[in-house]
């Protein structure tokens, strides 16, 4: 009883706060000043959609439609016919990302590496229908980042 | 094979299977599963995969299941672990060549090989060495290739022996370098080629039309029935997204067994080409897209007052494609509104005969014939499902005989083939009969003598009466064109007379899909109403309104020209179409666009009179409407009574109770003789298999084969050379006011100072009848 008066009396509680916030207070910060400043991303990171080509320049994609089947969200549609050489390529692939869920299992499904994700996780949409990523603009991203892309999956080919 | 059973022992399991049946035989029936790629059950044994191999206890080795009879107590272990290291080590030799390109492969998720590679194979290979690669080869516009992926089970190649009656495909070489393919580079040229698509347990050989369209599970199987001839061979149809994007045949043992011809196969790629889309209406001579309410009230209100005057003078035609309902429904509108000129006999000229054209027998007792004589009939590429069966007789030691204007390439040996100018075929008809009548020693009837007196039978006469007479059971069949001839009512006489001393029975080969159906429906004038038009007087007499359904006139009539002509004066046409066309923008005044059988419900009835009903596969093309539907909405239109239809299995009851019993063809009483000997060319009008409605027309790949062969002329080397032509060179045919070229084929089948001169072509004009008089000019 007389104890927990004096304690009480000489703010004992208080200073042991202000300790705890003291120390916080002079300790080094962890917070990220986001967007200036980015926390680092796995190379397995499951970001926006892109399809890569093989260094000569020929897309990789060969309408196996895989990825199409995996599919649990039902986000990909793609529709394919030969190609002018006779190989098998798609006329049409297509991404909704407001179905997409980003489970990756589109990846894990392609034989020939690719449809891959990104590490890519900031963009926006102003128009309704920007979220459907269409060939054009999923070639144009594996072009912008395959020096990425690649280094990554070389990083994780250990693990597979 | 006896109808003695043995027991046998299979994993434990005691079944029973027929003496002399092989092994595999006996566990599919039992639903015991053993993996294969080389047995078919349609196809003779082979047993050159050795996937089957099962233990037999006593054998030392394993056994393939394909290639061993069953014997009574024999024990036989499918999952032994003999039977399985066996099963195991065979897959992993087949996989050896085999390509790692399911990706690319279009058999990928349907294909055997990856099914029992999965089921009964490694998970690994050991085998790293190169692995080899086959030159592609060009089979042509149905059949890809890609002759890496073959296994060499040799199925195709069987089946061109056994089925198609042509050997198209072989195995050259041996061991490894074992190929598949013609011998010499040519593209296959068989009417039933698809089929090997179908066998193929690889993806080596693919459909080229469907090539890297879909994967097979991204499509949903809906069944329907084949529209293109009167055999209605049942298919499935692969639709994705409401697209059909191909189709495979549906096992029906009765029917088509698990084939089907190419023109069904695939027909699917003309469904969605120059489709009419809207409703129109032709208004100052401008067409005018307009709401369906709108153009279903036009065309209600002027066929009220147009047929309130004139009845008499309106005619309503039907493509023998259209299904019952439709015809069970324009027939009952027509007859309704007075009207009794209706009719579907477009590719006829001589109308006397009314009775059902049906086949007279089920299909399946065409293979058991002893003798079958062909009456101008080209039944291997009109109707090669019927073909089949004739040559299973014909292997079977039946004699099959034709008597023709051409003679017909068949793919089996003939017994006899009598090639005669068409308007000779009644006078050797007349002289069959008399044969038989001293055979049988009955006398033909009276009309016959009066009408042939004093005939002298020729030898092939004589051939065909003998083996009609010997055989125990004997089938006239008249072909599709002779119901086209001039003469099809005579010939139809004769024939039921030569089947009444024979002791044979008559058949005909209709055209369409439902030229039964439509004919039990009356959809044709009737005979006691002595006013009542058949399409052939309506185009001598002309008519003021006239409805066509369902047919272009350019290609699908006997008499292109004088059809037109009858369009073109009349006052008014209502067009139902599916597709668009220049001609019919000429002579309409309203188009309603309605669907193929993929897009509706309805009911064929086959040449055996069997009824097969369908629904649709996929929704209606942009604003295009079930035509039963349409009709019905025009009934109620006209406040007419009974047209209050919720669906079509109504109106099919209402069809069903409608219809009559199908009876045995008997005389016609049609003794006059149309075609007479005439001094000119006679024009034989066959109707190219390829080209026989607006659907097939519009088909891409099949009009690249070679049976689609457009713009020829065939000729007598005679005719070809009184004319002073060569193969290759053109030359003008006239008939009525129209010229036009085609480039001349010297053939010796065609019968002496005829002209093969297909119904399709049009290349700067339309030409008149199919069996008509024709100028030829160098």
């Amino acid at each position: 009883m007389i104890k927990q008066y004096l304690g009480s009396l000489f703010l004992i509680e208080l200073l042991k706060g202000l300790k705890l916030t003291g120390k916080y207070f002079f300790a080094k910060k962890f917070t990220i000043m986001y967007p200036e400043e980015k926390t680092p991303i796995s190379n397995r990171f499951r970001g926006r959609h892109a399809l890569r080509r093989y260094p000569n320049g020929e897309e990789r994609c060969i309408a196996c439609k895989l990825c199409e089947a995996v599919c649990p969200a039902l986000a990909i549609t793609i529709e394919a016919e030969p190609r002018d050489d006779g190989t098998r390529r798609t006329t049409k692939y297509e991404i909704d990302l407001f179905k997409c869920i980003f489970c990756g299992f589109c990846e894990e499904s392609c034989p020939v590496d690719s449809i891959v994700e990104t590490n890519i996780f900031e963009y926006h949409y102003e128009q309704r229908g920007e979220q459907i990523m269409d060939k054009t603009k999923l070639l144009q991203f594996g072009d912008d980042y395959e020096a990425q892309l690649a280094q990554d999956r070389t990083l994780d080919a250990q693990y597979r | 094979m006896s109808d003695e059973m043995v027991t046998i022992q299979v994993d434990g399991k005691s079944i029973q299977a027929a003496k002399g049946s092989m092994l595999i035989e006996a566990t599919d029936n039992a639903g015991i599963k053993i993996p294969r790629f080389c047995y078919h059950e349609k196809l003779s044994v082979a047993a050159n995969c050795r996937m089957c191999l099962v233990e037999v206890d006593k054998v030392p080795k394993p056994l393939p299941a394909c290639a061993t009879p069953v014997m009574d107590g024999m024990v036989v272990h499918t999952k032994s672990p003999r039977a399985i290291t066996a099963q195991k080590g065979t897959m992993e030799f087949l996989l050896i060549n085999h390509p790692l390109d399911c990706p690319i492969c279009d058999q990928g998720g349907e294909c055997e090989l990856q099914d029992v590679s999965l089921g009964y194979g490694g998970f690994d290979s050991r085998y790293v060495e190169t692995k080899r690669v086959v030159k592609q080869k060009d089979l042509g516009s149905l059949v890809a290739t890609d002759m890496t992926r073959c296994i060499h089970c040799t199925r195709c190649v069987r089946f061109g022996d056994e089925i198609a009656g042509s050997r198209e495909l072989g195995a050259t070489s041996r061991g490894e370098h074992t190929e598949i393919g013609t011998y010499i580079q040519k593209h296959l040229d068989s009417e039933l080629s698809g089929n090997v698509i179908d066998i193929c347990p690889v993806g080596a050989l693919t459909s080229k039309p469907f090539r890297y369209n879909a994967r097979a599970w991204e499509m949903s199987q809906k069944e329907t029935i084949a529209s293109h001839d009167c055999v209605g061979s049942n298919l499935s149809l692969h639709v994705r997204r409401n697209e059909v994007l191909r189709a495979v045949p549906k096992n029906n043992d009765a029917v088509n067994e698990c084939w089907i011809s190419d023109r069904d196969r695939f027909s699917y790629e003309g469904l969605t080409q120059s489709r009419l889309q809207e409703p129109m209406i032709k208004q100052d001579d401008k067409w005018v897209a307009v709401s369906w309410d709108e153009a279903l009230e036009f065309v209600a209100s002027e066929l009220l007052s147009r047929t309130k005057n004139d009845a008499a003078a309106t005619g309503m035609l039907m493509s023998p494609s259209s299904t019952i309902e439709e015809g069970f429904l324009l027939q009952k509108l027509a007859r309704a509104l007075g009207v009794e000129n209706v009719d579907y006999r477009l590719r006829q000229s001589d109308f006397s005969e009314t009775q059902t054209p049906w086949l007279g027998q089920s299909i399946a007792d065409l293979s058991v014939n002893n003798a079958t004589l062909l009456i101008e009939s080209n039944v291997r590429v009109d109707q090669p499902m019927l073909c089949h069966r004739v040559r299973q007789s014909a292997l079977g030691g039946g004699e099959v005989m034709s008597l023709s204007s051409v003679g017909y390439q068949m793919n089996f040996s003939m017994h006899e083939s009598c090639v005669v100018a068409p308007q000779r075929i009644t006078e050797e008809l007349a002289g069959i009969a008399k044969v038989l009548s001293n055979l049988s020693e009955g006398s033909v009837c009276d009309e016959l003598v009066s009408l042939y007196p004093g005939i002298e039978p020729s030898p092939s006469a004589i051939k065909i009466a003998k083996s009609l007479f010997d055989g125990a059971t004997s089938a006239v069949l008249l072909g599709s064109m002779a119901t086209s001839h001039p003469d099809y009512g005579l010939i139809q006489s004769l024939s039921v007379e030569i089947a009444r001393l024979a002791g044979a029975n008559v058949g005909v080969i209709s055209h369409g899909a439902n030229s039964v159906g439509l004919n039990l429906m009356n959809m044709l004038p009737k005979k006691e109403l002595a006013s009542a038009k058949s399409f052939g007087d309506m185009q001598s007499e002309g008519m003021k309104n006239v409805v066509v359904y369902n047919f272009e006139p350019v290609y699908d009539t006997y008499d292109a020209q004088t059809c037109l002509a009858m369009l073109r004066s009349a006052e008014f046409v209502v067009e139902f179409a599916m597709f668009e066309n220049d001609a019919q923008k000429d002579y309409a005044n309203v188009l309603l666009p309605i669907t193929p059988n993929t897009e509706t419900s309805g009911t064929f009835v086959n040449c055996e009179g069997v009824w097969q009903s369908f629904t649709g596969a996929v929704k209606p093309f942009a604003n295009s409407r079930p035509g039963w539907k349409v009709l019905r909405v025009l009934g109620n239109l006209h406040n007419l009574e009974g047209f209050d239809y919720m669906d079509s299995s109504e109106v099919l009851a209402e069809c069903k109770a409608h219809a009559s019993e199908l009876a045995g063809i008997s005389a016609s009483g049609q003794w006059q003789r149309q075609l007479d000997s005439s001094a000119g060319v006679a024009r034989i009008g066959s109707v190219s298999p390829y080209a026989v409605d607006s659907v097939v027309r519009r088909a891409a790949a099949l009009q690249k084969t070679s049976l689609a062969e457009n713009g020829v002329v065939r000729l007598s080397p005679e005719l070809a050379s009184s004319l002073g032509v060569q193969s290759g060179q053109r030359v003008n045919i006239s008939q009525g006011d129209e010229t036009i070229e085609l480039s001349v084929v010297t053939d010796h089948s065609v019968a002496q100072d005829s002209a093969v001169v297909p119904s399709d072509v049009v290349v700067s004009g339309v030409l008149g009848s199919l069996y008509g008089e024709i100028a030829l000019q160098k």
